[in-house]
């Protein structure tokens, strides 16, 4: 223990001293970028030179989940890339430091600790599903770290040591629930989910707002993960012909799912029923097959068809580092915000320390998100739009709604408890 | 050579727990961090495991390929009294139902199950994490065993059982917090078990533990009920004819072996600080196979070691290559499993007695007289094994 402590700092203020001493003169001279010395920046003993701060990359990128993460881990390198071309943070450059989550819990826990008690990070960006994130959480909270976590996801939480970049559950939801509403005048819901905590918090978060609305839920099924016989369902919604089915199916099962539908002769176009997913994003549909689900509504933050000026620079730099056919789902893009949110907390804090990060976080706005504009919530989600979307044959969305204002986080909807 | 045998520990198997009692207890707290430390001391409750798999398949010759079971029952034994005591209704006020583990009132559950409620005692607790596991193993066991069910059958079954047990966690998330597990444990009667502090006793007590462990087993092996167990494993229908009942014999070791692996997921959420369904199911479960084929199934130390080292490589791999460890891996148990049947145990036994041979030798060299006592010394050691991953038919 004391030999680790001692260390890095007698490390550290010898080369502070050699750094200084070189610098003083180029310092002297330079008038616009005027860097300060770690000692000031970073009081706390995080990984922080005078040219280099160390972050964590925390993604599955073996296992089931590696599929999923992928994305994440390429849109967070690819944030990392652009800052450093810019300059960096402070006018230091981000190296990374990536670890394996291995779609396995308990490693995710280890590797986390790992980055914040070994290498000292000065932010993590990282974790996809609730499970994982859960295994990290008490991991932060004593070490003090910093999460950027881009999922979507269900909300009950409010950690002071996460930044959620995804859209928690009443954003996703009740706006697309408002839209079917208004629009194509549904009355009789069908909630069909993953049997795990998201699906359920959604649906019960769904049919409270149904219910005040004065309508019906006409059936609400859960099916384990990674389940693939979805005929008896589909009977059911045959049977029972609801306006509405409100879709929280996860991962592989997505793909069973809409391939029974289709090969049972429900037309999705048609809107008889409506079908409305939270959790298809392009990424998914790259697995199921555009023919296969080309029709259905989905209700999310991001589309990569999205028509702006931020978001067309993001989807060209994106192809370019990564290929022409990649595709960008909304969790790709909630990642991509993380690195550049982190720079802009740590710049207007003037300091790399989490506590101070931390109180910058609130109110920090991205003009340049390719979601469009978003801001921090003193809560520590994001303002944001919710946009619906119908696929394509392509694998893409076409965008046919977005609210006209940004919509506030409420991680802890009251009554939907 | 008789006082020798019949002595419980011989020289040598001193030397070894002596060996391994320097590296967990002296060399490796001195020389790590509390981080790694606190790693080596997960990686020591998976120690636990393999040491009964050593038992039951090595020795026994039942392999069963659900061991996390009984790991995961020790392990969310422990949770749930340590999720208790962190959801206390202060702690938990901004819930609908305060005082109730945070993930059942996400499941809209408003009272504490009737079968949480006993888990408020650590008395209780401690009792389950003992006593669960055998018993289970026992229902299990006397079902297949008296039977007469074995070898690739039972391997299947016990397979199954670990895919039932997580099918039925993840499904019941209100009652077992589903497949995030039960996370965020923070206090054991009030002590806070994530402090360094902390971290350190608790290493010191899981490695005491595993001492006890490893007595017990080897007890049970110098006992005559070990030489049963080879018996049974090499020709169990002439155990049989002899008149024993082969079917106890089987049932003891395997609730044995359930209650060390139930040990060894206590001491697994004690140090990491929670408990998921990913450590019940197939996959860890086969991976136990792995540390004890790894470290030599005849041998209950090297099962420590086997544990140990596949884990350091799997971290040190996975922090070195993130994106090709896997395949590292997999080179690495091939590679050892190809090189050394008998694992490193049998690699050790084979260098040891090289070195004997060529002391014999040398002895004899200098008094001529007595050239037999080397050949007799290496029948004295257990048999090899027939060959990894055959259990002997039944």
């Amino acid at each position: 223990m004391q030999k680790r402590d001692r260390n890095p700092k007698q490390q550290s203020t010898l080369r502070r001293q050699l750094l200084k001493g070189l610098m003083l003169l180029p310092a002297a001279v330079m008038l616009g970028n005027v860097q300060l010395a770690s000692a000031e920046v970073n009081t706390t003993g995080l990984a922080v030179t005078d040219d280099t701060v160390k972050v964590g990359i925390l993604h599955s990128i073996t296992g089931t989940m590696a599929i999923s993460e992928t994305g994440s881990v390429q849109a967070e390198k690819l944030a990392i890339d652009q800052i450093n071309a810019m300059g960096g943070v402070l006018g230091r450059q981000i190296e990374y430091i990536q670890e394996d989550g291995a779609s396995d819990w308990p490693t995710f826990a280890e590797k986390s600790k790992k980055l914040l008690v070994n290498d000292k990070v000065a932010a993590v960006f990282g974790c996809w599903t609730s499970a994982s994130r859960k295994a990290v959480l008490p991991v932060f909270e004593q070490y003090n770290g910093m999460l950027y976590y881009p999922t979507f996801y269900e909300g009950l939480e409010q950690s002071p040591n996460v930044i959620y970049t995804g859209q928690e559950a009443t954003q996703q939801i009740l706006a697309g629930l408002d839209w079917v509403m208004e629009n194509k005048g549904a009355e009789n819901f069908y909630l069909l989910g993953s049997d795990y905590i998201w699906p359920r918090t959604s649906n019960k978060i769904a049919r409270k707002h149904i219910e005040k609305n004065g309508l019906k839920v006409v059936g609400e099924e859960y099916y384990p993960l990674g389940h693939t016989q979805f005929n008896s369902v589909i009977n059911k919604i045959k049977l029972k012909k609801p306006d509405v089915v409100f879709i929280s199916v996860v991962g592989g099962s997505n793909v069973a799912f809409y391939k029974q539908l289709k090969a049972a002769g429900i037309e999705m176009g048609k809107e008889k029923p409506l079908f409305l997913t939270i959790s298809v994003t392009e990424d998914e549909i790259l697995g199921i097959g555009g023919e296969n689900i080309d029709g259905i509504y989905a209700s999310m933050k991001y589309f990569q068809s999205l028509d702006n000026e931020n978001n067309a620079g993001f989807v060209d730099a994106f192809k370019e580092k990564y290929g022409e056919d990649i595709v960008i789902g909304d969790v790709t893009q909630a990642a991509y915000l993380g690195p550049w949110l982190w720079k802009a907390a740590v710049e207007k804090a003037g300091s790399f320390d989490i506590d101070k990060v931390r109180a910058a976080s609130a109110e920090i706005e991205l003009t340049s998100a390719p979601e469009g504009y978003v801001k921090v919530h003193p809560n520590h989600h994001l303002w944001s739009k919710t946009r619906i979307g119908q696929a394509q044959t392509d694998g893409q969305y076409k965008v046919v709604y977005e609210t006209s204002e940004l919509i506030e986080p409420n991680p802890f909807p009251e009554g939907y408890q | 050579m008789n006082a020798l045998k019949n002595n419980l520990f011989k020289r040598q198997d001193l030397i070894n727990y002596g060996l391994l009692a320097i590296l967990l207890v002296l060399i490796l707290p001195l020389t790590l961090d509390i981080f790694r430390l606190n790693l080596v001391g997960k990686y020591l409750s998976y120690a636990f495991v393999a040491v009964g798999l050593v038992l039951c398949w090595g020795y026994g010759g039942i392999l069963s390929l659900g061991q996390g079971v009984f790991f995961g029952i020790g392990g969310y034994a422990m949770a749930m009294f340590l999720k208790l005591e962190a959801s206390s209704p202060e702690a938990t006020a901004i819930q609908s139902t305060p005082g109730i583990p945070d993930f059942m009132d996400w499941n809209q559950l408003t009272a504490l199950p009737w079968f949480w409620e006993p888990f408020h005692s650590l008395g209780f607790t401690t009792l389950a994490i003992l006593f669960v596991a055998p018993l289970f193993a026992f229902i299990v066991a006397v079902a297949m065993f008296k039977r007469r069910v074995g070898g690739v059958y039972f391997a299947i079954i016990t397979q199954a059982i670990a895919a039932i047990l997580t099918i039925l966690i993840i499904g019941q998330q209100g009652y077992t917090g589903g497949v995030n597990g039960i996370t965020d444990l923070r206090t054991l009667m009030g002590w806070d078990i994530r402090t360094d502090s902390a971290k350190y006793i608790l290493y010191f007590f899981c490695v005491a533990m595993l001492f006890a462990c490893l007595l017990l087993a080897h007890l049970v092996l110098k006992s005559k009920l070990g030489r049963l167990l080879v018996a049974i494993r090499d020709r169990e229908d002439r155990v049989r004819f002899s008149g024993y009942d082969v079917s106890s014999f089987k049932i003891f070791v395997f609730c044995f072996a359930a209650m060390l692996s139930a040990i060894g997921g206590a001491m697994f959420t004690l140090q990491v600080g929670f408990m998921s369904p990913t450590l019940v199911g197939i996959v860890p479960s086969i991976e136990m196979v792995i540390f004890c084929a790894l470290g030599g199934r005849l041998s209950i130390i090297g099962a420590v070691y086997g544990a140990l080292l596949v884990n350091a490589a799997k971290t040190t791999m996975s922090e070195a290559f993130p994106e090709l460890w896997l395949f590292a891996m997999g080179a690495l148990f091939i590679g050892v499993v190809l090189a050394f049947p008998n694992g490193l145990a049998g690699l050790y036994q084979t260098l040891l007695q090289k070195v004997k041979e060529r002391r014999a030798a040398a002895a004899a060299q200098k008094t001529p007289a007595t050239p037999a006592i080397a050949p007799r010394n290496a029948t004295s050691d257990p048999e090899p094994a027939q060959g990894i991953g055959v259990p002997s038919q039944s």
